[in-house]
């Protein structure tokens, strides 16, 4: 069944933008790459796009595979393909790496092409208004004017938000999904944490690691460890390990509790292959993002001018995305008489919920998706 | 608006208290049901008088009904209140047939007067006659109406007619209109002892 619905075999591809683009810091991007996937295929009005905005250790990769062998899919793969919740055979997908990014897309890892040398700590700070500037910039590149929807979870929920701010005309419906309006002082807390352990590092050379032919890894991997346990619900850790031992007590400080030894594990497999730069922006864009600022904190206000339809999602387990936030956007837009429906689901993982397959988180987004009218399809 | 009337006729052979309800929603207006169920009563005042509306639900089934059919639906659990929503920011708030299942009933009553420019209530009145004779018999009534056994009840604030009445004089409601069913048919004779469901549009005085 999973087979049968895969999108298959997919491949990356890169976007090119030599016009500037000028950040919200005040600094100029001369030109910039962003990598992106896409499934489906675009109709002929092209009324069926859809952008997948990622969360903080996303990617451009969201569905099918690089090869047959490839032991994962791309990261909601369970959510994109024939038939699936987001269907492909109706939706034209696209995925794509953000701005600050390490796989693929202009990031302190890819190479200055003024100095020809990895940016490093010379990458300018992003935001979320600059995601989505770029994103669209993307959708101008591929010749779409108006999206169908954008989808995001966690930070990419607040990319979906950002879309109907940003650009009332070009999006008829955001699903945002276990997000927020902007974090709370506890949920930022949780981010300078893992940024000190990352800048604390001694191999982290402000930044600049890449010419030492080194990486900051301890500092990264604490930092996972750190976002891991806030990932998930109380209960859910206590289902999933409880207080396992691995063996017998040891009275030592090596691994001896399950739950160490996941954390352990999620740590390296992450510090081996994320950034340390990219997460250190990527947790600055969460805490910056604040759109009601410039309202004076009014949310509704804030939320005046879109247009587009809304689906809000959160998960009765998330504590560091939690409901109570997700129904702020909510309020704020039925102050504003937007079309908008909650759904507060019932789920037991935490946060990371948004990515699993629950049959009712699923269907709730299959339906709504099914309703969503897109014009002439392709080849028919 | 003859087109609104043949909707009204086809639905209201099942439902007269949406007939009703209906009837009391101005064409256009801005309406929040609560407990909305799968949807049915908003996509009915949609279709007949293109109003604006919202549903608040609890349950999943009736949440992921609504998605489907494309009504604006909120999930929460309406005896935490309405905080979501502002005052006065509503037409009319709907509660049809859910108040005698609610624990925190005043406080429901009261939020909806808060939010709404005008309420509908909607209840089974207890004191139905056939209520009345089960009781009289020794047992709780089981009805069409109230379709439960004691131990399996949903509805722990049953009340007659002259029971709310009484509420919305003590609380300073002002009741614009009464109307009463039995069996699809309007009762207007002794309608606590004949009336099965009570309908009332309210307002704070």
């Amino acid at each position: 069944m999973q087979e049968n619905n895969s999108i298959g075999i997919v491949a990356p591809q890169i976007a090119h933008f030599n016009a500037p683009l000028e950040l919200k810091s005040g600094e100029i991007l001369p030109q910039f790459d962003l990598v992106y996937e896409t499934y489906g295929t675009l109709n002929a009005d092209k009324s069926n796009a859809v952008i997948i905005c990622h969360a903080l250790s996303g990617n451009h990769h969201v569905a099918g595979k690089y090869h047959a062998d490839d032991k994962y899919p791309g990261w909601w793969d369970n959510l994109i393909g024939p038939n699936k919740p987001l269907d492909t055979n109706r939706f034209f997908v696209i995925g794509l790496n953000n701005l600050g990014g390490c796989h693929g897309s202009s990031g302190p890892a890819s190479i200055n092409p003024v100095t020809n040398k990895p940016w490093g700590s010379a990458f300018p700070i992003v935001t979320v208004e600059d995601w989505v500037n770029s994103q669209a910039r993307l959708l101008d590149y591929l010749g779409i004017t108006q999206l169908a929807a954008v989808i995001g979870g966690s930070l990419g929920g607040m990319q979906a938000l950002h879309w109907t701010l940003a650009y009332p005309e070009r999006v008829r419906y955001a699903l945002v999904i276990a997000s927020a309006p902007n974090l709370t002082a506890q949920n930022m807390a949780f981010n300078e944490v893992a940024r000190q352990a990352i800048i604390t590092d001694p191999e982290f050379h402000g930044g600049d690691y890449y010419a030492h032919g080194v990486v900051p890894r301890r500092g990264l991997r604490i930092a996972r460890m750190l976002g891991h346990i806030t990932y998930l619900s109380d209960d859910a850790m206590g289902e999933k390990f409880g207080r396992k031992l691995k063996d017998t007590i040891k009275y030592s400080f090596d691994v001896e509790f399950e739950m160490e030894s996941y954390l352990r594990y999620q740590g390296d497999k992450f510090a081996g292959e994320f950034d340390a730069n990219t997460y250190l922006r990527m947790t600055r864009a969460l805490d910056y993002y604040d759109p009601a600022l410039e309202f004076g904190g009014d949310l509704s206000k804030t939320l005046s001018n879109t247009k587009a339809q809304f689906l809000v999602l959160s998960f009765t387990s998330d504590w560091r995305f939690s409901p109570a936030r997700s129904r702020e956007i909510v309020k704020a837009l039925l102050d504003n008489e937007s079309t908008v429906s909650y759904a507060e689901v019932t789920a037991a993982h935490g946060h990371d919920a948004f990515l699993m397959p629950d049959p009712h988180y699923h269907a709730i987004l299959r339906t709504y998706l099914s309703n969503i009218q897109v014009g002439c399809n392709h080849a028919e | 608006m003859q087109n609104n009337v043949n909707i009204t006729n086809s639905i209201t052979r099942f439902r007269q208290d949406f007939a009703i309800i209906a009837n009391w929603v101005k064409f256009g207006s801005k309406v929040l049901d609560l407990g909305c169920g799968d949807g049915e009563l908003l996509q009915f005042l949609r279709g007949a008088l293109e109003t604006k509306g919202y549903g608040v639900e609890k349950d999943d089934a009736n949440l992921l009904a609504c998605i489907k059919n494309g009504t604006n639906v909120i999930q929460m659990d309406l005896e935490d209140g309405l905080s979501g929503f502002e005052d006065q920011s509503f037409n009319t708030v709907i509660l049809s047939q859910t108040l005698q299942a609610m624990h925190n009933t005043e406080e429901i009553v009261l939020e909806m007067l808060r939010v709404g420019q005008e309420i509908i209530v909607t209840f089974p009145n207890f004191g139905y006659w056939r209520n009345r004779m089960q009781i009289n018999a020794g047992r709780m009534p089981v009805s069409k109406a109230l379709p439960y056994q004691w131990y399996d009840t949903p509805n722990v604030h049953l009340c007659t007619i002259n029971d709310f009445d009484e509420f919305c004089k003590n609380h300073k409601i002002e009741i614009l209109e009464r109307r009463v069913i039995t069996d699809g048919e309007e009762v207007s004779f002794l309608p606590n002892l004949l009336g099965s469901l009570a309908m009332y549009r309210l307002k704070t005085k």
